[in-house]
């Protein structure tokens, strides 16, 4: 079965990305977790994300469109990436999710792949 | 119910934490003895519920009354309203509660046997898969919800409640087994339940790994656990074995954090940091442990106490028997067999004998056994660094991929 893992991050998470003095640790344990799951054969896929604040959202209702600069909602805790796994259950995608090193500043979440849409 | 209340201080954490252990306490002891009676889990937990509820909230504020199970007895019967949902359980739990009532007011509770442990072994029951004997144990004589068990066990809360359900569904459709058990199947299930209680205290031990939470995952249920069997089988040298070492491991709880938080392992540890009375507990119970050995070689929990003994004498002697160490791991990878133990055995021979034997041995574990096993890659890292290999580096990424702890990720990226 497929899951993504999701990263959500903080603000001081996405903060440590251009620290001087923090940004090696986090760059660091991002690139040993996606490794990790590399030689442990389940990795599928992902990206990381730039912050929220790049994030340009957009709505069309009718003939009415905005195009807001920034994300769709502020939270206390943003989409920092993805990474896509293939593992046997929703207990394996828990483990791997829990090393993930958002689980212990921000969150992660952990959502199974929609079976293929039933055809016509 | 005002008087005879042992009031905690206010905002004391410690003290609301033993009153809900007491709570939980009381809360086993009745639920067992009205399942053995009822022959009905489900009823009994029904019929308590409303009460457990009421105990853990008020008692940490109020503290533990006089008579703990009295007062759950009086609290679940008057909450037995006649509702469609009370109904069935009324019928099957409502006599046994009388009973208990009266058994409670006539305050003669010590002649009443304890049920818990009849319990404890049903929750081993060969129909229950392994994977859930522990959590089903926290749930029937501790009262734990399935969330707080899921959250330890790192299982989705949805999927805790359903493998407890039909957990319970097995044994109502087994047949409720308290019955006595013949020595032989008594030993091998005593096995079980052991081995399930360490389960459940290993789970904290990797929370508190990951969490700051002061209460320690649940480390301190699993120990009370421990405590309980260990009483109820005083003639169990492995009963005590997991006792000891228990406390042992809890003994090292104030040492492995530095002031600023960060991980220190064991053989860096200041033995003055370690709680000394935990150890000295520990050692006692193994030594009286050690006088019950039957079998020619002693069981795993006595041997892994008594490697954490030995790590223990460094309070005393200054130094590590890293060659006793090697001798205990390997009787221990022979009574029980796991790559816990041998990447331990390994970690123990390179102090030992030097890195080069602690390799060896690291390279002689299947491949396939260590893939995803953090330990594994952190002792790795760490002799091949000892010797020199530019392995090491990739070892040690390794190894902070896999970890769950923030501690111990930084620990291994701050290391040169």
């Amino acid at each position: 079965m497929k899951f993504a893992i999701i990263v959500y991050e903080t603000a001081a998470d996405f903060a440590k990305r251009n620290d001087p003095e923090q940004a090696p640790a986090y760059w660091g344990a991002y690139a040993a977790y996606s490794k990790a799951l590399t030689e442990a054969g389940i990795a599928r896929g992902g990206a990381g994300l730039l912050p929220p604040s790049t994030a340009v959202t957009l709505r069309l209702r009718g003939d009415k469109r905005t195009v807001q600069d920034g994300p769709f909602a502020e939270t206390k805790e943003m989409l920092g990436g993805i990474f896509l796994i293939e593992v046997p259950d929703q207990a394996t995608a828990l483990e791997w999710a829990a090393r993930c090193p958002s689980a212990t500043t921000g969150s992660v979440e952990v959502r199974a792949e929609l079976p293929p849409i039933p055809q016509g | 119910m005002a008087e005879g209340h042992e009031s905690p201080p206010r905002g004391d954490a410690r003290a609301a934490r033993a009153a809900e252990l007491a709570a939980r306490d009381s809360y086993g002891r009745l639920l067992a003895r009205l399942a053995v009676r009822t022959r009905d889990i489900e009823s009994a937990e029904d019929a308590l519920a409303d009460a457990f509820a009421a105990a853990l909230q008020q008692w940490p504020l109020a503290g533990v009354p006089d008579n703990p199970e009295g007062w759950l007895v009086h609290v679940a019967k008057r909450r037995l309203t006649d509702s469609a949902r009370h109904r069935a359980v009324r019928a099957t739990v409502e006599p046994a509660l009388v009973v208990e009532e009266e058994l409670a007011r006539s305050s003669r509770r010590e002649t009443i046997e304890d049920d818990r442990l009849a319990m404890l072994f049903l929750c081993a029951h060969p129909a229950i898969d392994p994977a859930v004997r522990a959590p089903l144990m926290l749930q029937l004589v501790l009262g734990l919800d399935a969330a707080r068990i899921a959250g330890a066990f790192l299982v989705a809360p949805a999927s805790m409640s359903q493998r407890l359900v039909r957990a319970k569904q097995r044994l109502r459709e087994t047949g409720l087994c308290f019955d006595h058990l013949d020595a032989d199947e008594s030993d091998s299930r005593l096995r079980d339940v052991l081995e399930a209680i360490y389960a459940a205290y290993g789970t904290g031990w990797d929370e508190a790994e990951g969490a700051e939470s002061s209460v320690g995952g649940l480390r301190q249920e699993a120990l009370w656990l421990a405590r309980l069997v260990c009483q109820a089988r005083e003639h169990s040298g492995e009963a005590r074995g997991l006792l000891a070492l228990l406390l042992s491991c809890e003994s090292r709880q104030p040492a492995r954090r530095n002031a600023a938080g960060e991980y220190v392992p064991l053989e860096r540890q200041n033995p003055e940091d370690w709680d000394r009375q935990l150890y000295l507990e520990a050692e006692a119970v193994l030594a009286s442990a050690a006088t019950r050995i039957t079998t020619p070689l002693p069981g795993r929990f006595q041997l892994e106490a008594a490697i954490q003994s030995v790590h223990t004498r460094r309070a005393v002697v200054g130094t590590t028997d890293w060659v006793t160490i090697v001798q205990l791991y390997l009787g221990l990878m022979q009574v029980a067999p796991s790559v816990g133990a041998a990447v331990a055995h390994a970690a123990a021979l390179s102090r030992a004998y030097g890195p080069r034997a602690g390799l060896d041995a690291l390279h002689g574990i299947p491949s396939q056994a260590i893939a995803s096993y953090q330990p594994y890659w952190a002792v790795l890292a760490h002799v091949q660094q000892a010797l020199d290999l530019p392995e090491a580096v990739a070892s040690r990424e390794r190894a902070i991929g896999l970890t769950t702890s923030a501690a111990i990720r930084a620990y291994l990226q701050g290391r040169p």
